[in-house]
């Protein structure tokens, strides 16, 4: 007779079976954290300098020989400022040294002069103290990013320009600040005055496109196939060939983008309409899926109550059964638009792969976007750009956290249960 | 619904910027990712310093942008292309079969290719036929015979190099970075071979086949288009040597080392006086049938050719470009100005 009282030696090892279960999925879990915290860890590190930028203030002289008063336009703001350093640093004469003081500030020095002036008419005829933004090699080197215990020959800066900018730290003429021309900017061929705003207005534009588009034939389409297609041999090859479609690499969907969207259509090259209808080629099967799983997931008594009070079914589909689905497949489509935001190699195929500084004002003009930005600042030489691509790295992982919120919120708002 | 709104706007901002065909306000300029660091250098402060909008510059290869470019005339095809090497009779060909007649050659400066090691391993010096025996699939040994590449140490093919497996990192067959290594160290190294020399004249292709294939064995490593990622590997790697172009040396020179080539090692003045073997041209052309109908192409070209940019201590020799002589430069300017046409 099988003894109940006493526990079995089967019941202590599963009892321990369920227990080891337990520490291997923590295991796992730790794991998978760990990576994480290295990942995001590094690239915080690596991308916090970007948002700190280095200016240094210069006594620059706006008498009546360096600005007219009557039109300061026209005034040379280059030469002025070449003037300012040359006072400033006086032991600078011969060709070379002029040319490294020079190089202390962003060769932007002369807009932001010219930018000064024009907002401030009062300083006019006096000689101002004007902020200017240090270029790169000294503002990683403030940074700390390079070693200046290194030998001389073996440095970016030598010992006269080191020499320079510490007096100017001495002097209190060196100060940091929050890097806003990051976010207020467009991409540069210099690191101190790159930004992101191009790339990120680019990718909202596209994103948008992407949107308009694949949000409405994806939902029509999961619709349709989910409440009123019939069951035949025809809608299952529909079906396969639509799940087939979420696998295919997105560089293929780039290649299509080409051969029709811009060659046979003739539809602007590098412009957000064609990134935007690419990447929706790529999120139409997300979009469908998540769609249809969550319409086959409302209960069937809500679309035969709807039914038997006498709806038709169009009306039970969209006064019923679709507004119960939609927390779902809202979030199914945000999850689509992430993805759509991090992808770059469609993008390559198009044109989106390029330098474009002014912002894009429609969807017609020429824009790039986030992830293309990053791929084009860790191909730079300058080793400032090292930062930059961080810290666009951020703003794109931030931009993505968004959305994944904005799923989760959309979801508990109007997610019921039965 | 905030939706429709949204879409809507956007259709509207569509149609209001549609356009009738050549309206275009803005260069477009596509090609060799080796020319784009300069080429953007110069769009931009044109965008700044004139009235006209900074010209949108694609990374696309110098092969790639040659294909765009003399895909035809019009809206739709780029004005300007980047090569990192001349162009072809082929393209040139490819070009006038599409009506592209008339085109500007701009040859822009040089740039050098380097072979580089971490700072904490000593500097090598080679010689291009050592080279070439170090990275060949094949190798020439008797007259008329070659062998499968057996060498696996540099002091193998030569006892002054160092006793380290030969390892390089470099770039893949799309870039004209390795075309132009192919082109002129490897070639150049096999060249010294005398027999392979008289091979040129007697069978040019079983000579390109032998001087132009680098070894597939894992002793050349293909590691991307990306200079960077060489740099931080050769950083981890004291043993490896990487291949790149000259900019990313200057920038890295705390950290990498550039090998000495027949004696010359990689530096500025000696690259841009041809002394430093591996080094080429960089250029760019320009579509004539497009200077006039697209604002700003001429001032364009004014503000490249100018001596604040290509000059010897100009903007762009800052960003890496090594200038060229200054009798070439004037000749250049005026010759590209002009809008003389291309004689190959």
């Amino acid at each position: 007779m099988t003894d109940f009282i006493t526990p079995s030696t089967q019941l202590k090892s599963r009892k321990s079976a369920e227990q080891r279960f337990r520490w291997y999925g923590r295991g796992a879990i730790f794991v998978s954290l760990a990576f994480l915290v290295v990942m995001v860890g590094s690239i915080l590190y690596k991308g916090s300098g970007a948002f700190t930028t280095t200016d240094v203030a210069i006594v620059v002289d706006l008498g009546p020989d360096a600005v007219d008063p009557a039109n300061p336009q026209d005034a040379r703001f280059e030469k002025i400022v070449k003037d300012a350093l040359k006072a400033r640093f006086p032991e600078a004469t011969k060709r070379a040294d002029r040319r490294k003081l020079y190089g202390l500030v962003s060769n932007d020095a002369g807009f932001e002069l010219e930018r000064f002036v024009l907002a401030n008419p009062d300083a006019i005829g006096t000689q101002a103290r004007v902020w200017f933004r240090a270029s790169d090699d000294f503002d990683i080197l403030l940074k700390g990013t390079v070693d200046r215990d290194v030998d001389e020959s073996e440095r970016r800066l030598s010992d006269q320009e080191i020499g320079w900018i510490d007096r100017l730290v001495a002097d209190g003429d060196v100060k940091r600040g929050f890097n806003w021309s990051f976010f207020t900017n467009g991409d540069s061929r210099e690191p101190e005055l790159a930004g992101i705003l191009s790339a990120l207005v680019g990718s909202a534009l596209t994103l948008l496109v992407c949107f308009c588009f694949s949000f409405p034939v994806g939902i029509l389409a999961a619709i349709y196939l989910e409440e009123f297609a019939p069951k035949n041999r025809f809608s299952d090859i529909i079906e396969v060939n639509i799940n087939n479609l979420a696998a295919v690499p997105s560089i293929v969907f780039g290649l299509l983008g080409l051969s029709m969207l811009l060659n046979t259509f003739g539809m602007p090259r590098s412009s957000p309409l064609v990134g935007g209808l690419v990447l929706s080629l790529m999120t139409l099967p997300t979009i469908i899926i998540a769609a249809r799983a969550s319409l086959r997931a409302v209960p069937p008594s809500i679309r035969e109550a709807a039914l038997g009070m006498g709806a038709s079914p169009v009306q039970a589909t969209f006064h019923h059964v679709a507004p119960l689905a939609l927390p779902g497949i809202l979030t199914g489509t945000i999850v689509g638009m992430a993805q759509a935001l991090g992808e770059t190699a469609p993008l390559l195929m198009i044109g989106m792969v390029a330098f474009i500084v002014d912002v894009p004002q429609s969807i017609l003009e020429p824009a790039t976007a986030l992830p293309v930005q990053i791929f084009l600042w860790a191909d730079a030489p300058e080793r400032a750009f090292l930062e930059k691509t961080s810290a666009a790295i951020i703003v794109l992982l931030l931009s993505l956290i968004t959305m994944n919120l904005l799923a989760i919120v959309l979801r508990r708002r109007f997610e019921k249960r039965f | 619904m905030f939706t429709k709104t949204l879409c809507v706007s956007a259709i509207a901002l569509a149609s209001a910027a549609a356009a009738p065909a050549f309206a275009r306000d803005q260069i477009k300029i596509v090609g060799s990712s080796t020319v784009f660091p300069f080429s953007t250098t110069v769009a931009e402060r044109f965008g700044k310093s004139t009235e006209f909008k900074t010209p949108v510059v694609e990374s696309t290869g110098s092969g790639g942008g040659l294909k765009l470019f003399c895909a035809g005339v019009g809206d739709e095809t780029p004005d300007i292309t980047n090569a990192s090497r001349r162009i072809k009779e082929s393209e040139v060909q490819m070009c006038a079969d599409n009506g592209v007649t008339d085109i500007v050659e701009a040859k822009i400066g040089y740039d050098g290719i380097v072979l580089a090691n971490s700072k904490e391993s000593a500097q090598m010096s080679i010689s291009l036929g050592d080279l070439f025996m170090a990275l060949a699939k094949d190798v020439p040994g008797a007259a008329g015979e070659t062998t499968p590449n057996p060498y696996t140490m540099w002091n193998e093919i030569n006892p002054d190099l160092p006793a380290v497996k030969i390892e390089v990192l470099g770039p893949p067959p799309t870039s004209g970075t390795r075309d132009a290594f192919v082109e002129l160290a490897m070639e150049g190294g096999c060249k010294t071979v005398d027999w392979v020399k008289d091979l040129k004249k007697s069978d040019k292709n079983a000579y390109k086949s032998l001087c132009h294939t680098i070894r597939e064995d894992g002793a050349y490593v293909e590691a991307g288009e990306n200079d960077n990622l060489i740099v931080q590997k050769l950083q981890a790697n004291p043993n490896a040597f990487g291949i790149f172009g000259y900019s990313f040396l200057e920038q890295n020179a705390d950290a990498v080392q550039g090998s000495m080539i027949d004696g010359i090692a990689p530096e500025f003045e000696l690259i841009a006086e041809g002394d430093y073997p591996v080094s080429r041209s960089l250029y760019f052309y320009v579509k004539k049938a497009h200077v006039g109908e697209v604002a700003g192409i001429e001032q364009f070209l004014a503000e490249f050719t100018s001596e604040d940019a290509w000059g010897e201590e100009g903007y762009l020799a800052d960003k890496g470009l090594i200038p060229m002589t200054e009798a070439e430069r004037e000749q250049g300017a005026k010759a590209i100005n002009g809008l003389m046409n291309l004689s190959m």
